[in-house]
């Protein structure tokens, strides 16, 4: 089938509900292998068991950004070719990097406090995570302020484009910035080189996680398609009822 | 070119007179530096020290605070229509609008400001770099608010929103606006360093600002 068939909302909506199921269940899978490995990783030497929030932290940071990726062709979509489907993985993309972003921080919290002696420092990481919070967060009230769906899928479209373009700027200024302020920084999030005893649950977890955000993101898509042809359905009938 | 001549003339006949509003950024400037005391302590030694930081996020909120007016008053009265059907390019005429706009509220907030570091106790030299960084990072913030202003400008809470998208984008700019103005009073960096940065910044928002806000209200207002 050519990936322009995908284009139509029914085609979409039926083959997402044959694959959805198998997605799930890779999803849980991967999860359960990846939880007894990490769960059976040796403690690192320093860390001690805390070294094991890496494995829930660092996946979601990949996400975290992955998800502005997704949103940013999904963006490109909208506006040059006006996909149908674009408007629907946008809006399904942008709840879900925020959740992302929200578990990386709070997972890097839970791990400062022990190994750092406090939740939060403004070191750079930490501050250009915290900013593409932000900007998450500005894309969902922009989605959730204008009320016709398309137009708001191309107020968020050009928003997420300004917000790509910006994203590297804000990484590298706030990088500067934290560098200026502290010289020689120790608080470097894990070491240069990874063990392999750790690297191999590491991978299999990205993976668990990339297998959930799939299985999320086409289930929320679903979720958008339907309400929006509800919304259209009870437009219909409200105009039905004032003629 | 004359239809843009036109329309930069006539943003600023209307921000100076009655109803305009163009001195009211300055007013909310004074109130926000003169309000930082209060919370912090008349301490002067620690005014001074951060003293570029006060007037840089007060300048910030206070160019924040004009942007509903920038397209919403002509969504208002239709003329935006009237811009979107001209033949001249919509990106031009947005940046057309956006200098007059930072002519109005962006300098008069330049002019300030060594005014106001009196207050702070900053020395002429810091005063000076103060001044020097709001003229290069203003109009970058009236830019990048540029964008905000085109995304909301058809929606009822317009300007809470325009805060909420904006803000996290002027992160670069206030951090190098006042790195460069630390960088000329304490160092230990040169002055250059973090101000040609600033200015890269203002010359990049210049290009991205008006391009974005035109999709925006192209895509915004069919």
């Amino acid at each position: 089938m050519p990936l322009i068939d995908l284009a139509n909302p029914t085609r979409f909506l039926a083959l997402s509900h044959r694959l959805l199921p198998w997605f799930a269940a890779a999803t849980a899978a991967a999860f359960a292998s990846g939880i007894y490995l990490a769960v059976s990783a040796p403690d690192d030497y320093q860390q001690g068991a805390t070294v094991k929030i890496m494995f829930v932290h660092v996946p979601a940071a990949w996400l975290a950004m992955g998800c502005w990726t997704v949103m940013t062709i999904a963006a490109l979509g909208t506006l040059v070719w006006r996909h149908p489907l674009a408007d629907v993985a946008a809006r399904a993309a942008a709840p879900l990097g925020a959740a992302f972003t929200a578990m990386c921080l709070i997972t890097g919290m839970l791990w400062g406090r022990p190994m750092w002696g406090t939740y939060w420092v403004w070191d750079g990481r930490l501050t250009s995570v915290l900013v593409l919070f932000l900007m998450y967060l500005g894309v969902l009230a922009l989605w959730r302020t204008v009320e016709d769906p398309s137009r708001a899928a191309r107020a968020a479209a050009v928003l997420t484009l300004v917000g790509a373009i910006n994203l590297p700027i804000i990484k590298f200024s706030v990088d500067w910035w934290a560098t200026l302020h502290q010289p020689a920084s120790v608080l470097r999030l894990g070491g240069p080189t990874i063990h392999s005893s750790l690297l191999t649950p590491l991978l299999v977890m990205a993976l668990a996680f990339l297998l959930l955000f799939v299985t999320l993101h086409l289930a929320a898509m679903r979720n958008e398609i339907m309400r929006r042809r509800v919304r259209t359905m009870l437009m219909l009938q409200a105009e039905a009822a004032g003629h | 070119m004359t239809a843009l001549a036109a329309l930069f003339v006539r943003d600023l006949k209307l921000s100076v007179r009655l109803g305009g509003g163009a001195l009211m950024g300055v007013l909310f400037f004074l109130i926000v530096v003169t309000l930082m005391p209060f919370a912090i302590g008349p301490d002067l030694a620690l005014l001074a020290r951060i003293g570029p930081a006060i007037l840089w996020l007060g300048a910030l909120l206070a160019s924040l605070l004009a942007l509903d007016r920038l397209i919403a008053s002509d969504y208002e009265d239709g003329s935006l229509d009237l811009i979107l059907m001209a033949p001249a390019p919509l990106e031009l005429a947005l940046a057309a609008k956006a200098i007059a706009h930072w002519l109005t509220t962006g300098l008069p907030l330049v002019i300030a400001a060594p005014l106001l570091g009196f207050l702070l106790n900053l020395d002429p030299a810091a005063t000076g770099a103060v001044a020097l960084t709001l003229l290069a990072g203003t109009p970058a913030l009236t830019f990048i608010g540029l964008i905000g202003a085109a995304l909301t400008v058809a929606l009822r809470r317009g300007g809470l929103l325009i805060a909420v998208l904006v803000l996290p984008l002027t992160v670069p700019v206030l951090i190098f606006g006042v790195a460069a103005s630390n960088a000329a009073i304490v160092g230990p960096l040169p002055f250059g360093t973090p101000f040609t940065i600033l200015c890269a910044l203002a010359l990049m928002s210049a290009v991205v600002g008006p391009f974005a806000a035109a999709a925006a209200l192209r895509h915004g207002l069919e």
